[in-house]
């Protein structure tokens, strides 16, 4: 009888040092899991790059190679309803006006402008963040933190770029090359001009925060601002981060093609998904293809990191997880 | 294609003869689609084609320039030349004489004082002439009779053609436009707006930037002209909308410019309401040249000015290479279909300066390649590219942007790539690159490339200024603020000679020798400019509209007198 009593609390010590021993990370991932739209979305992104990445050993065709002969060729699925249709197992997406291969161009588009948008959102929001956080916890920076951001904001962002363009395009491109140079520019420029809502919202997050009782508690045992913000302050607007940086991604993949639209953005023949798209806008009644599969590349790859973005926040956040 | 739609043409122009014995006003209306629209109705106080090309159905000039660029009397009994005694010996004066028995739409007479009116209605110190580079050098007008006019320049004119010819010169009426001169010529709305005119229609209500609507002209000089009894004129809208009504709905009869890739229009043609034409005037599409050095280690000084020689396109050869490697069928093809056809000539037409050069017409890939070889560019380091004592065949080719113009680069790209010479493509937006702005690195005057393209064509019949500007000298550089018009910054004092002796010369023969001789030093001899395609114009008009000549000289309305409606 006396043993019993002694016995009970151990499993449940157990069972409370098992639980510990699940990491935060691992009750992450199970939410995470549990979200449908952000699993495929993960699998899709996973996909997709995978397919930019290792697609140019599978279909070595180059995706700059002119071939005027093979010009305007259907994809392989037009012979479903169109039995003349020009295809051709070598160009299974069609090729475009000039005979370039559609797979070959998506492809290698979609290194450009994955690149771009990586890099740019994460900028963006590195910035975005790094002000908002700054200016929402410390009072005395607020001020000129946040007319800052209306300066930016209100910066006309087209003559910007062909000021930015027009005085580092020389520089770059002898230190990088006309490739990696424009790279670097675009970045530069996309994430410069974007990161001012991310700063707004995550700013308005943090000054509701910082007034809640487990940051006056962290903040009354003498944790140092640093501490707070990494710990406390960070992982609870992580939905609003999360949420800029979708949409951020978008943004910048198509602030790109529009930058090559103008002619400042990559050399007329380096293929981005958002050039093929507005290339081929003239011909689209001829050839939807041309428009909608690099179109359905960006949306797709926009969706699935929203869905991944949303999954995210679900699963980041304490007081959804396991309900 | 083409050549076909040119046989249409001359059937169509061999069968106004026919349509002659009609009756005035017998084919009832007639509607035109401008897709830019007519803001007022005199070409002197605007530029704009859209305004002259519409006022031109109203008012008209003593002569005009047909399709071929030729001229042909209007209002003028004949045109006036050295041989038939209308242009002075030494060239300083030239007289018209009009046509007897002419009459205004109001039924008052022409005479000689409404066309001295004309030259100081634009010469009028107050007034800013839209046409003033028409009157220029004029110094006095004299009425010798009731028809006869007498225009004397300041200095000898081997092209005295400028007063008085073509749409842009029109006759207008001294009556209504008396108190119209100087700075109240704005002011006239009344007469800006439905001008007393010669032609074959007469306005009956003008909406500014909007529809014209016109009858036909009781007293127009040819009884059996117009066919037509009333025309409406339609402005606005774009391209590819006005080639819809036209060709795929039949709403108008004409559609002018058709500024369409060569596929969309084909399939708009396919609407069998209507068809596409072609003329060609003197556009053309070419490679510009860089025989300076543009490398960016250089000062800003002489960066890109004659004092640094190109580094490999200095050598002639090189540039004949990079001609070779062109397929100037197929860039037709992709990019202009029949709105285009392939040319190694700087002056396409007219027909007298046109230079039988065709020797760059077929690809020759491997001819390029040995006279490479031959010019010591080989490929010593295995990397693909030709090099010559460490320099390397490395093209930084930019042009504006524009679909048909990127599509060009990635085709020459191509073709260069297999000369073994690396091409860098750039395109920069055309409100920069043809800014002018001597700030900017990116004009196409400062070339700051090694080749670069774009078209360009010459005012009138006349190619004297434009082939003045490859003189030595007139070149962009720092201390003109890159202002100038030798865009290679091509020097030949045999050139500068060449064009000396031009200016002297009147007699068109001579001219056209010494102008299809100044074209080859710039193009096969030299290959400064290697010139791509001979870019025409391309309009619309309805199956059932007879009589149409597309012309590239003057208004493509100009003959509108002669159109009727086939039944």
């Amino acid at each position: 009888m006396t043993d019993a009593p002694l016995k009970t609390p151990e499993p449940t010590v157990d069972r409370v040092s098992e639980a510990k021993s699940s990491s935060q990370w691992r009750d992450v991932w199970k939410q995470f899991k549990r979200h449908k739209g952000a699993v495929m979305g993960g699998g899709f992104l996973a996909f997709i790059t995978l397919f930019v990445l290792i697609g140019p050993y599978i279909w070595a065709l180059e995706a700059t190679k002119l071939d005027i002969r093979a010009k305007d060729m259907r994809p392989m699925y037009t012979v479903l309803w169109n039995g003349e249709a020009k295809v051709g197992w070598a160009h299974p997406l069609g090729t475009d006006q000039l005979g370039r291969d559609l797979l070959s161009q998506l492809i290698e588009g979609g290194r450009a402008s994955m690149a771009v948008g990586w890099a740019a959102m994460i900028l963006a929001l590195f910035l975005g963040t790094t002000i908002g956080v700054l200016a929402g916890f410390f009072k005395r920076m607020d001020f000129w933190l946040m007319r800052f951001t209306d300066l930016v904001l209100s910066l006309p962002i087209l003559p910007l770029l062909l000021v930015a363009v027009t005085l580092f395009r020389q520089p770059l491109r002898a230190n990088f090359g006309p490739e990696m140079g424009m790279f670097i520019l675009i970045v530069g420029v996309v994430g410069i001009t974007s990161w001012m809502q991310t700063a707004r919202i995550v700013r308005a997050d943090v000054l509701a925060l910082k007034e809640r009782e487990f940051v006056l508690a962290a903040r009354s045992i003498g944790t140092t601002p640093t501490k707070i913000i990494t710990r406390h302050l960070i992982p609870n607007v992580m939905s609003p981060i999360m949420v800029s940086a979708t949409l951020g991604l978008a943004t910048a993949i198509i602030t790109e093609s529009a930058l090559s639209f103008l002619g400042v953005g990559f050399p007329s023949d380096f293929p981005t998904w958002g050039k093929l798209l507005s290339d081929a806008v003239q011909r689209m009644e001829q050839f939807p293809e041309r428009v909608l599969l690099p179109g359905l590349m960006i949306s797709l790859t926009v969706l699935s990191v929203n869905y991944i973005g949303d999954g995210l926040r679900d699963a980041l956040d304490p007081r959804i997880r396991g309900r | 294609m083409f050549s076909k739609i040119m046989t249409i043409g001359g059937a169509l122009a061999l069968s106004i003869g026919t349509a002659g014995f009609a009756e005035r006003g017998a084919d009832g209306h007639v509607s035109i689609i401008y897709w830019q629209a007519p803001s007022i109705l005199n070409p002197y106080l605007s530029g704009g084609t859209k305004d002259v090309e519409s006022s031109s159905l109203v008012i008209e000039p003593l002569g005009r320039y047909d399709q071929d660029g030729a001229l042909v009397p209007f209002l003028a009994e004949e045109i006036p030349t050295v041989a038939n005694g209308g242009v002075s010996e030494d060239l300083t004066s030239i007289t018209w004489k009009l046509k007897s028995g002419l009459k205004w739409s109001d039924g008052t007479p022409v005479t000689s004082a409404d066309v001295k009116f004309t030259a100081e209605y634009c010469m009028h110190p107050e007034g800013g002439c839209a046409q003033a580079s028409f009157f220029e050098g004029v110094v006095s007008i004299e009425e010798l009779d009731e028809l006869t006019t007498k225009v004397t320049f300041n200095q000898p004119k081997p092209n005295p053609y400028g007063p008085f010819m073509g749409g842009q010169s029109p006759i207008i009426q001294a009556a209504q436009f008396a108190d119209c001169l100087g700075a109240k010529a704005p002011e006239c709305t009344g007469a800006n707006f439905g001008p007393i005119g010669t032609g074959p229609f007469v306005v009956t209500d003008f909406r500014p930037n909007d529809v014209i609507q016109m009858k036909a002209n009781e007293h127009y000089r040819d009884p059996a002209k117009p066919a037509f009894a009333t025309l409406t004129f339609k402005g606005g809208g774009d391209a590819t909308a006005a080639g819809r009504a036209v060709m795929e709905t039949g709403e108008f009869d004409y559609a002018w410019n058709m500024q369409l890739a060569p596929d969309v229009l084909a399939k708009m043609a396919e609407g069998g309401k209507g068809k596409p034409i072609a003329a060609f005037g003197a556009l053309v599409e070419r490679l510009e040249m860089n025989l300076t050095n543009p490398s960016p280690d250089l000062p800003a000084e002489t960066r890109s000015t004659r004092a640094e020689p190109h580094p490999f396109l200095s050598d002639v050869r090189v540039r004949r290479a990079l001609s070779m490697a062109i397929d100037r069928d197929l860039l037709v093809e992709v990019g202009y279909g029949q709105a285009g056809r392939p040319t190694c000539n700087l002056v396409p037409a007219p027909k007298i300066y046109t230079s039988d050069n065709t020797g760059c017409l077929t690809q020759d890939i491997a001819g390029a390649n040995a006279l490479l070889d031959e010019a010591g560019w080989v490929d010593s380091d295995g990397d693909g590219v030709r090099d010559k004592d460490g320099v390397k065949m490395a093209i930084l080719y930019q042009t504006s942007t524009n679909a048909v113009r990127q599509d060009f680069q990635a085709l020459i790209k191509q073709w260069w790539s297999e000369i073994g010479v690396e091409t860098e493509l750039r395109n920069l937006d055309a409100s920069v690159f043809f800014g002018g702005d001597p700030g900017s690195p990116d004009t196409f005057q400062k070339f700051y490339a090694d080749v670069e393209m774009y078209a360009n064509v010459f005012n009138g019949t006349d190619p004297q200024q434009y082939l003045a500007a490859y003189k030595c000298g007139s070149e962009p550089k720092p201390d003109s603020q890159w202002q100038g018009e030798n865009i290679n910054r091509f020097c030949d004092p045999e050139y500068d000679n060449l064009i000396e002796e031009y200016a002297r010369t009147g007699d068109i023969e001579k001219r056209g020798e010494l102008g299809r001789r100044m074209n080859d030093m710039l193009t096969k001899d030299s290959m400064t400019i290697v010139p791509l395609v001979d870019r025409g114009r391309v309009s619309a008009h309805s199956v059932t509209l007879g009589g149409v000549v597309l012309n590239t000289w003057d208004s493509e309305l100009w003959n509108v007198a002669d159109w009727h409606r086939i039944k």
